[in-house]
């Protein structure tokens, strides 16, 4: 393949700076110690039980994603400025949700055209009005990223309901830790194993009005049977707090209770990964049962926080996307640090003709899927898929937006031969409660496929643990 | 005029059941031409949540009971005075962006014979208002769905009314909302009461409409199945989407077992 593509441990002049502590490790390792290290990792995961699939994508709830044990480097100036950007976006979408669902000050002044947030399924009328404490609805930024160049980054998509993945980050530093102490000795790898107590400061930040006292956190699954169990176990375990299930919690009067063998206990904030739709029979779907009957009065009423807030899905849109440094202009009157990939919206006729006319030069996505499912990738596609894609464009193009096809920058990856560039992405969370808080690092992806840019782990991604090399 | 209004609500269990909660918009909303002098919503052995308004301006209040060996009773009775507004919903706090009610909802999406009820009542009004446009979906409406209690249920969906070709209160008020979508209306459902003897007797009062929202205006009734606006024989309690989110009790019985649901709504002019 040709060097087009920025690859984060050798540029033109060499070996890059933050992978200086690594360089010896991987060229050193004998053959057979990798497999038996690779062996070891796999056990580790299983015996953590993490076989989850990442960021709902559905699949084999057992099946192992593959770990990749050379780990992702950032240097502590590099990350300096991805922080700023992250958290800048974070605050902005805050912004953004606290308005529209009060005066609306951006659609009033035409930044943002008023069908595509009133009419967005995900603006939930409901809480139309309401002010969550502190004016804040997203809680977890999970900010897609990807890298293009040694100082080019592009914000993929956003996520503001309940990003999924963190545990990962935390268990691929712990299993990484466990194999090879001596590389945590020899590099100022920053730690982000106080995430857990981060988050549950940044929970208890937002607490009701009405909690007096030291603020009673749960975690709502929807249970046993989700993709993403795990994770609400292991962080419900870290954060040392409650998981429950709908079952678990019941609406008495003003508050929220929870069942316990010592009677019912008040609850002040809830962490649902639970949809909007789920939560509450009474105000949303009356199907649901993984939900608290009257649990939106009484958030209504200031008797519970829900984190994240109903009706936060529609700042993560892919149609709301585009705006998204509009909202970081109007809001905090910055420029934004970090880029959108340039986007077609298909629901606009000229930008469709475009996007039909570049079929097999562009990424086109659904503007509500997720997981790389249904999307076309242009570059890869046989003329066939593309035809087929073509003919459910045009029947239905607002469903649609098209992208470029992103050159992903790689970082080293042990494969079959050895070592080999795979292409990555990253995901970092961003706390946002009293106040706008970043671990150094995230979630990296990996294409393990020679040549894929998809890094899904339902398309053969895999995960890798991620470094930022501590300030000297 | 001066309504009174005893609203029952009971239902019966064949088994105890394992408690009751109930979201409850049983409180007339605060506007123009409704001035409650007297109002009590009570639930008979329930905790009571406070009441609360939400964004769209209603009074919502949760109801709960923990255990019921045989049956709960929610009882509405109140007094208000009342004011012909043509219609016209003013005074009323509330802060849900009105395009927010432009997205429709299963029971209120459009099917073909929908479009083309809205086609056919707005052919001849190129260039007219919204104002008159509403009116005149009103009617078809309508005319489209003559009022027969039993053709549809509590689930009817405004496609199936179409269907069916008949309706009640509900099925108009969702079909409009349809409708009035299809013609850039924003539009809702609104629950309420509706005295509807001219001597004042007393008679079964529940009622529902639609409200679009007018340019100029803001938001005005339309009741199609009386195929006029609200004035003030009409009690306005609260608003939804739909005929579910506006329900004035929604409910979930825990650990269900067979319920039988007995509803009468007494409404009466006082004589001045």
């Amino acid at each position: 393949m040709a060097e087009t593509y920025f690859n984060e441990m050798y540029d033109a002049n060499g070996l890059r700076a933050p992978y200086r502590g690594l360089e010896g490790w991987y060229q050193d390792m004998p053959t057979e110690f990798r497999a038996f290290k690779q062996a070891e990792a796999e056990e580790l995961f299983r015996r953590f039980g993490i076989t989850f699939a990442v960021y709902g994508e559905g699949g084999d709830p057992d099946r192992l994603i593959p770990f990749d044990m050379f780990p992702r480097v950032f240097a502590a100036d590099e990350w300096r400025r991805l922080e700023r950007g992250i958290k800048q976006r974070a605050r902005a979408l805050n912004a953004f949700l606290s308005d529209v669902y009060d005066r609306g000050e951006i659609i009033r002044a035409g930044r943002i055209p008023a069908d595509l947030v009133y009419r967005n399924e995900a603006y939930e009328i409901a809480v139309s009005g309401f002010r969550p404490p502190l004016g804040i609805y997203s809680h977890i930024v999970g900010i897609d990223l990807v890298r293009t160049g040694a100082d080019q980054f592009y914000v993929l998509e956003d996520n503001c309901r309940t990003p999924s993945g963190v545990s990962y980050m935390l268990e691929n530093r712990e299993v990484m830790m466990r194999m090879f102490p001596h590389l945590f000795q020899e590099n100022r790898v920053a730690p982000v194993d106080n995430y857990a107590r981060l988050l549950k400061r940044t929970m208890a930040s937002v607490a009701p009005a009405k909690c007096d006292r030291d603020p009673n956190i749960v975690i709502l699954t929807p249970g046993h049977f989700n993709s993403a169990y795990y994770e609400h176990s292991f962080l419900a375990d870290l954060m040392g707090v409650e998981l429950v299930e709908g079952q678990d919690l019941f609406v008495e009067g003003d508050f929220c209770w929870m069942r316990t063998t010592e009677g019912p206990k008040k609850v002040d904030v809830i962490y649902r990964r639970i949809d909007d739709a789920f939560l509450d029979p009474l105000c949303f779907r009356p199907d649901s049962a993984l939900g608290v009957p009257g649990l939106m009065n009484v958030y209504r009423s200031g008797g519970v926080t829900i984190c994240s807030a109903p009706g936060a899905g529609v700042a993560d849109d892919k149609a709301i996307y585009t705006f998204v440094p509009e909202m970081v202009r109007f809001y905090l009157g910055e420029a934004p640090i970090l880029e959108n990939v340039p986007t077609w919206q298909c629901a606009r006729p000229d930008e469709l003709k475009y996007v039909q006319e570049n079929l097999s030069d562009l990424v086109v996505k659904e503007v509500h899927g997720s997981g790389g499912y249904g999307m076309l990738v242009g570059p890869k596609a046989d003329k066939a898929t593309i035809e087929t894609f073509a003919a459910k464009l045009a029947e239905n193009p607002s469903n649609y937006i098209a992208q470029p096809t992103l050159a992903l920058s790689t970082c080293p990856t042990f494969v079959e031969e050895g070592i080999a560039p795979r292409h990555v992405d990253l995901r970092p969370y961003c706390l946002v409660g009293r106040d706008v808080e970043l671990v150094p690092g995230g979630l990296t992806r990996v294409a393990l496929t020679e040549g894929s840019l998809v890094v899904n782990s339902s398309q053969g991604g895999g995960v890798k643990d991620t470094w930022v090399i501590a300030e000297e | 005029m001066i309504l009174t209004v005893l609203h029952k609500t009971r239902y019966d269990f064949a088994t105890p059941v394992g408690g009751i909660i109930q979201s409850l918009r049983l409180t007339p909303a605060r506007c123009e031409g409704q001035k409650v002098l007297d109002w009590r919503v009570e639930v008979p052995g329930a905790v009571m949540g406070e009441l609360f308004r939400d964004g769209a301006g209603d009074y919502i209040q949760t109801a709960s009971l923990r255990s019921v060996t045989d049956h709960v009773e929610v009882t509405v009775s109140g007094t208000i005075e009342t004011q012909d507004t043509a219609g016209v919903l003013r005074g009323h706090r509330e802060r849900v962006p009105p395009r927010a009610y432009l997205r429709h909802t299963p029971r209120t999406a459009p099917n073909r014979a929908i479009r083309e009820l809205c086609e056919a009542a707005l052919a001849d009004l190129a260039g007219a208002g919204d104002l008159d446009r509403a009116h005149a979906l009103a009617s078809a409406v309508h005319k489209a769905l003559p009022y027969t209690p039993g053709a549809t249920h509590a689930h009817t969906t405004a496609a199936e009314a179409m269907n069916e070709g008949a309706g009640v209160c509900q099925d108009h008020a969702q079909v409009l909302i349809a409708c009035a979508h299809l013609a850039g209306l924003p539009a809702r459902y609104v629950s309420g009461y509706l005295n509807a003897t001219e001597d004042g007797s007393p008679h079964e009062a529940s009622h529902a409409w639609a409200e679009i929202f007018i340019g100029g205006l803001g938001w005005v009734g339309f009741d199609a199945s009386n195929e006029t606006c609200p004035n003030e024989h009409y009690i306005r309690l609260g608003s939804g989407v739909d005929a579910q989110d506006a329900a004035p009790i929604r409910g979930l019985v825990l650990g269900g077992a067979e319920e039988t649901l007995d509803v009468t709504v007494v409404i009466e002019a006082q004589q001045q």
